[in-house]
C-alpha cells in the first residue's frame, strides 16, 4: 500500500516536472486514495496506535502548538475537571516533571494575566492532539525557517 | 535523534566556548543566528482559509515561502487564537503533490473520456474548453452548461464567476456548495425577515447568560468560537449552555444541560419551547404586536427526491406551494403549537421532561439574555427552513433578539460563505445583494448595473447542486466547470448519482483544484489552481464581516488562480458566440467584442489603474490582465448593495482593517442589524424594525413536526449521521496532506455505542461495511473516543478520500432551500 503510494507520488512528480520527452499518463491521480476507481475502494488499514513514547516532537514554527506525545485516552476534560492541568499547570510541573502550558495561556482575551489558566484556553484539545504512530499518506514539502535562514548565512559566507 | 542530553550539551559547548574567547568561527558553526537582515519575517494579516469563523491569522514570509502563522492579536474574532487547523496553516500549500499543469485524459493523443490523465498546456486545455462550450450552446444552448463553485471562493472569484455563467452564458446554472451547507439559513432568512444574514455578532457571547446549541458541535467545528462560549461561560458563572444533538460530542462537556434527540425530533421541541412560553404567559407582547405577523405555512411538501420517488408522488405540496403561507392570528398560533406538551414532546424525541422545561425556561425567563446557535443539525435537513423559522419564532414571542446577549445566531460553515456564495448570489436563484433571478426587476437593474441589454439573465433559477448531479446523469448538463470544491466527494449518493453524472460520455467535467482529488479524478480535465495566500482575496465571515487580504507568496508554477482562469477563459468567445443576435441588436456596440472586453474590460472592472496595486506587493492577477482587477471587480459588486442596507466600504480600507461587518454606513460598522441606535437603516421613533419585510414585521411560522425521509427499519435498522472533525477541513484535500494533522485524524472510523456492537458480534476496530439501499463504504469500528452515539445511531465524518461515506448517504433535500440532509439515512453495520 504504502509503496504504490510512493509510486504514484513519484509518477507525480514526473507528470508534473513535464519537460522530459516521454510524457507520464496516469488513470489514478487521486493521492489520498491509492490506485482504485471511485467506485470501489482500498482495505481500510487496521485502527493504529498512538504515539506514546513521551519524547518531544519539534516544533516547525516558535507558535506551533507542541503536538501531545502521549495518550490521552480516559482523560476528561469537561464542565467539572481537566485532567490535562493536573501534570501541566505550573503548579504541578515540578512534581509531574511535564512542560508547563506556555504563559500565553494565562491571558485573557486582553492580554490581562490572570492567576489561573485562562477559560478560553480551557478545552486543550482544541489546538494540542496526540499522533497515531501512521507515515503520512503525501510527503509535505514546508521549509523550515531555521533551513532557510542558514543556507542564506552559507551563501554569504562563500562571498 | 539518539543523541543524550550530556552529549547535546558538549556539541553546544565547543561554539559558545569559542564566541566567549574571541576566536573567529565560521557563522554556521555558531549556535543562534541573530542578525536581523537574516532572521527577519515579513508578515501579513490574512483570514484563515478554514471555516466561518473567519478568524484572523498573521502569516509570516521569507524567501518566497510562507514559514510560520499565528492568531492575530488585533484581530476581535480569535485575539490571537488559532485551532489546531489554523495554527498549520502554514503547510497547506506545499503538498508535494500540488498540481501545476492542466491534465486532460487523452488517449493516442487526443481527448478521449476513457484516457488517462496526460499533461497539457493551458493553451490547450482552454481549447478544449471553449470547443465543448461551444459545441454544448449549438446543441443544447445555455441549459447545458453549468460550473459548481465555492462558499471558499474570494468574493471576485463568486462574483466574476457568477457574470461569466448569468450574464455571458446566459445560463442560471451556477451554484456553490454553500448550497450544501447554508441554503437552509438563507431560507430561513428571507421567509422570517425578508433579508439574509444574522442580525446579531460575536459580541454577544461576552453579553450573554444562556447560549443554546441546536445540533451544532462548536467544539470541533467552530473552535474558536467555541473559546468565547467556554471563556464565557467559566468566567462568569450564573451563565448556562444547553447542548442538543443526535449523539454527545466534544461540545456536550461543556453542557449544562445536555439533551440527545431521535433525530428529525428538533422540530417539536422548537415548538414545545414556543407553547411552553405562551402557556407559561412570558410573551413579550408588546414586542410581538409591534414587530410580528403570524403565519400558517403549507405542509406536506415532500423531500427533495427524484419526482418519481414514491415520497414524491405522495406529498400534497411538493411544487410551488411548497412555500406557501396563509396569515392567522396570535390565538390561532397558540392553539397551533399547543399539541406539543413536554410529555408529547418527550415521548417522540426522547429527551426527559425536566431537561425539556430546563430549556424552555432559558428562552422564557425576561431576566435571562440567550443566544442561539446552529449550523448543519438545522441546515442539513429536510425541513431545513422550517427549523430555522422555528428558532426565529422563540426569539420573537420573546423579543430577545437584536440587542447585546440575545441573538438567534446562524453560523456559517465556509469562510466566505455569507460573503462570496450569499452576499455575491452565486446560487443558481439568486443575484447580488440577495436579488433573485425570478424577479424582473431585480434582473432590470443587474442588467443596467453590468451595463448588457435588458433580457439577458435568463429568468428561470438554474439547476442547483443536487439537481446538477442529476442533470448529469442524464445527459442534459454537457459542460460542466467544478472549482473550489470537492463534490464528488462531498455530494449525497455519489454511487447513483454523481459518480455516473461525471462519467456520462455526454459530459465534459473541468475541475479547478491545487491537489488531485477525488473530484478531480473523476474528471476529464484537471487545472492546476492557486489557493490562499497565492493570491489577493476577501472572504466574508459569519457576522457579516468583510476582510481582505494581498497575495503574499507565488503559486507553484503553472498553478493559475481561479479568478486568472475564470476571466482567462472568457477572451475565448467572441459575443456573437455566446448571445444571440436579437440581443446583441439592442446593443450594437458590443458587435464584435470578445466576452472578456464585455464582461470585464466594461469602463467599471478596469477602472483602476495597475499603479494602485502597491509596488511592493505580488498581484499575479492584475499584473497579467493589466488592471487592478479585484479592486475593479469588488468596486463593480459593492454597488449593488450601497445604499440597499448591504453597504461595503470602499475597497482599500478592507486591507487596512481587520475586516468591517456590514453595513458599513458613513465609515461605521454596523453590530447589530434590526434596531434602533445601532442599525442606521431603522428609522427614528421605530425601535425594531424588519425592514427586510414591507411593513417592518419578522413572521412568526406555525410549522408542524413532519418525518424524515429515510427512517430505521426491520433490514437497515440505524440512523446514520455524518458531518466533519477538527482536525481536517471538509474533505480533507488540504488538512490531510499535513503529516501532524493526518497523524491526529488519519482514517475516518465509524462511531458506534458499545451495546450495538457488542449485540452484533463486532469489537472496536473491526472491519465492517455500512450498508444503505445506494451502496456501501468499508471502514473500521470505533465504541470510544470523542464521539458517543446512543443506541441505534452511528456517525461517520466524512473528510477521509479513501472511504466516501456519501456513497451510503441519502440526496433528499428541504424541499424549499434543495440542501440535502447529511445527518440521517436509514443503514445496516454488517462486518466484513
Amino acid at each position: 500500500m504504502k509503496t504504490m503510494m510512493n509510486h504514484l507520488v513519484k509518477t507525480l512528480v514526473l507528470l508534473t516536472l513535464f519537460t522530459s520527452s516521454v510524457i507520464a499518463a496516469e488513470k489514478h491521480v487521486a493521492t489520498l486514495r491509492g490506485e482504485v476507481n471511485i467506485d470501489t475502494q482500498t482495505t481500510p488499514s487496521a485502527i493504529a496506535n498512538t504515539v506514546n513514547k513521551d519524547i518531544k516532537q519539534g516544533r516547525n514554527y516558535p507558535m506551533q502548538p507542541p503536538v501531545i506525545p502521549h495518550k490521552i485516552r480516559n482523560y476528561e476534560v469537561n464542565l467539572n475537571s481537566n485532567k490535562c492541568m493536573s501534570c501541566h499547570s505550573r503548579n504541578r510541573t515540578e512534581e509531574s516533571q511535564a512542560p508547563m502550558v506556555s504563559v500565553t495561556h494565562y491571558m485573557d482575551r486582553d492580554g490581562n494575566f490572570l492567576a489561573e489558566i485562562s477559560p478560553r484556553r480551557y478545552f486543550c484539545n482544541q489546538c494540542h492532539a496526540p499522533q497515531k504512530d501512521v507515515e503520512p499518506l503525501v510527503e509535505n514539502t514546508f521549509v523550515d525557517m531555521h533551513t532557510l535562514m542558514k543556507s542564506k548565512v552559507n551563501t554569504k559566507n562563500e562571498h | 535523534m539518539t543523541i543524550n542530553r550530556r552529549e547535546f550539551i558538549k556539541a553546544n559547548a565547543v561554539a559558545a566556548a569559542a564566541a566567549v574567547a574571541g576566536v573567529s568561527i565560521p557563522a554556521n558553526a555558531t549556535n543562534l543566528i541573530t542578525s536581523s537582515d537574516v532572521t527577519k519575517l515579513k508578515w501579513d494579516k490574512a483570514p484563515c482559509r478554514f471555516c466561518g469563523t473567519g478568524c484572523s491569522v498573521n502569516v509570516g514570509v521569507m524567501d518566497g515561502k510562507v514559514v510560520a502563522t499565528h492568531g492575530d492579536i488585533k484581530s476581535p474574532v480569535n485575539k490571537g487564537l488559532n485551532c489546531i487547523k489554523g495554527y498549520f496553516l502554514s503547510k497547506i500549500m506545499y503538498g508535494k503533490d500540488r498540481l501545476t499543469t492542466p491534465l486532460l485524459r487523452m488517449k493516442n493523443g487526443k481527448f478521449d473520456k476513457e484516457g488517462d490523465f496526460t499533461p497539457i498546456t493551458w493553451d490547450a486545455a482552454f481549447d478544449i474548453m471553449a470547443e465543448k462550450t461551444k459545441q454544448t450552446l449549438k446543441e443544447k444552448g445555455p441549459t447545458g452548461i453549468g460550473m459548481f463553485g465555492s462558499g471558499q471562493w474570494t468574493v471576485f472569484e463568486g462574483y466574476a464567476a457568477s457574470k461569466l455563467m448569468k450574464a455571458g452564458f446566459r445560463s442560471n446554472n451556477i451554484d456553490p456548495n454553500a448550497r450544501h451547507c447554508m441554503a437552509s439559513a438563507v431560507g430561513g432568512f428571507m421567509r422570517t425577515f425578508g433579508i439574509d444574514e444574522p442580525m446579531g455578532c460575536y459580541d454577544d457571547i461576552e453579553a450573554t447568560d444562556a447560549m443554546v446549541l441546536w445540533g451544532s458541535n462548536m467544539a470541533e467545528m467552530h473552535p474558536i468560537l467555541w473559546t468565547r462560549i467556554t471563556d464565557r461561560r467559566l468566567s462568569a458563572p450564573h451563565v448556562k449552555v444547553a447542548v442538543l444533538s443526535t449523539f454527545a460530542h466534544r461540545s456536550s462537556d461543556l453542557a449544562d444541560n445536555s439533551m440527545i434527540f431521535t433525530p428529525q425530533t428538533d422540530l417539536a421541541i422548537l415548538n414545545f419551547i414556543a407553547h411552553y412560553i405562551i402557556k407559561t404567559n412570558r410573551v413579550n407582547k408588546d414586542f410581538v404586536n409591534k414587530h410580528t405577523n403570524f403565519r400558517l405555512g403549507n405542509t406536506d411538501i415532500g423531500y427533495g427526491l427524484r419526482p418519481e420517488h414514491h415520497l414524491e408522488k405522495k406529498a400534497k405540496n411538493n411544487g410551488k406551494t411548497a412555500g406557501g403561507s396563509s396569515p392567522i392570528n396570535f390565538e390561532q398560533y397558540a392553539e397551533f403549537v399547543s399539541t406539543y406538551t413536554a410529555e408529547y414532546t418527550s415521548k417522540l424525541s426522547g429527551v426527559p421532561v425536566d431537561n425539556l422545561n430546563a430549556l424552555a425556561e432559558l428562552y422564557a425567563d425576561p431576566k435571562t439574555k440567550v443566544c442561539s446557535f446552529w449550523t448543519m443539525g438545522f441546515n442539513q435537513h429536510t425541513r431545513g427552513v422550517w427549523a430555522n423559522n422555528l428558532v426565529y419564532n422563540i426569539h420573537l414571542l420573546t423579543g430577545k433578539i437584536s440587542t447585546p446577549g440575545n441573538s438567534p445566531f446562524s453560523l456559517t460553515g465556509q469562510p466566505s460563505a455569507c460573503g462570496t456564495a450569499r452576499e455575491v448570489g452565486t446560487f443558481s436563484h439568486r443575484l447580488p445583494a440577495d436579488m433573485v433571478v425570478n424577479n424582473k426587476k431585480h434582473r432590470d437593474l443587474s442588467e443596467k448595473l453590468w451595463k448588457i441589454p435588458t433580457g439577458t439573465i435568463p429568468p428561470k433559477p438554474g439547476y442547483h447542486a443536487v439537481l446538477q448531479n442529476r442533470k448529469l446523469k442524464d445527459g442534459e448538463l454537457n459542460f460542466y466547470w467544478s472549482m473550489c470544491n470537492n463534490n464528488m466527494q462531498a455530494a449525497a449518493n455519489l454511487n447513483e448519482e454523481a459518480y455516473p453524472g461525471y462519467r456520462n460520455p455526454k459530459n465534459f467535467v473541468v475541475v479547478s483544484d491545487p491537489y488531485p482529488t477525488v473530484t478531480a479524478q473523476a474528471a476529464d480535465l484537471i487545472l492546476p489552481t492557486a489557493m490562499w495566500v497565492e493570491k489577493e482575496g476577501v472572504y466574508g465571515n459569519a457576522e457579516r464581516r468583510t476582510q481582505a487580504w494581498y497575495q503574499m507568496v507565488e503559486a507553484p508554477e503553472g498553478a493559475k488562480s481561479d479568478l486568472w482562469q475564470l476571466v482567462e477563459f472568457s477572451k475565448r468567445f467572441r459575443i456573437e458566440e455566446v448571445w444571440p443576435k436579437e440581443l446583441l441588436d439592442k446593443n450594437p456596440t458590443y458587435k464584435g467584442k470578445s466576452m472578456y472586453e464585455v464582461l470585464y474590460k466594461n469602463g467599471q472592472v478596469n477602472k483602476f489603474s495597475i499603479n494602485q496595486v502597491p509596488t511592493d506587493r505580488l498581484n499575479d492577477e492584475a499584473r497579467h490582465f493589466g488592471f487592478y482587477i479585484q479592486k475593479g471587480l469588488f468596486e463593480e459588486y459593492a454597488s449593488f448593495g450601497r445604499g440597499k442596507a448591504h453597504d461595503l466600504a470602499d475597497y482599500d480600507r478592507y486591507h487596512e482593517e481587520r475586516g468591517l461587518r456590514w453595513p458599513v454606513v458613513d465609515g461605521k460598522e454596523t453590530l447589530r442589524r434590526f434596531k434602533e441606535g445601532s442599525d442606521p437603516y431603522v428609522e427614528a421613533g421605530r425601535d425594531f424594525q424588519f425592514y427586510g419585510k414591507k411593513d417592518g414585521k419578522a413572521i412568526i411560522f406555525a410549522l408542524p413536526y413532519e418525518p424524515p425521509a429515510e427512517s430505521p427499519d426491520a433490514e437497515f435498522d440505524m440512523w446514520l449521521s455524518t458531518g466533519r472533525v477538527l482536525e481536517h477541513w471538509h474533505s480533507g484535500s488540504m488538512t490531510q496532506r499535513v503529516p501532524e494533522l493526518y497523524k491526529a485524524v488519519p482514517d475516518a472510523l465509524v462511531y458506534m455505542h458499545p451495546d450495538d456492537a457488542k449485540n452484533r458480534g463486532m469489537r472496536r476496530g473491526d472491519l465492517v461495511k455500512i450498508v444503505s439501499r445506494r451502496g456501501e463504504v468499508q471502514t473500521r469500528i470505533e465504541t470510544r473516543g470523542r464521539n458517543k452515539p446512543p443506541k441505534g445511531l452511528v456517525y461517520m465524518p466524512w473528510f477521509d478520500a479513501s472511504r466516501l461515506v456519501n456513497k451510503v448517504t441519502l440526496d433528499a433535500t428541504d424541499p424549499l432551500s434543495k440542501q440535502t440532509d447529511f445527518k440521517k439515512c436509514a443503514v445496516k453495520v454488517v462486518k466484513v
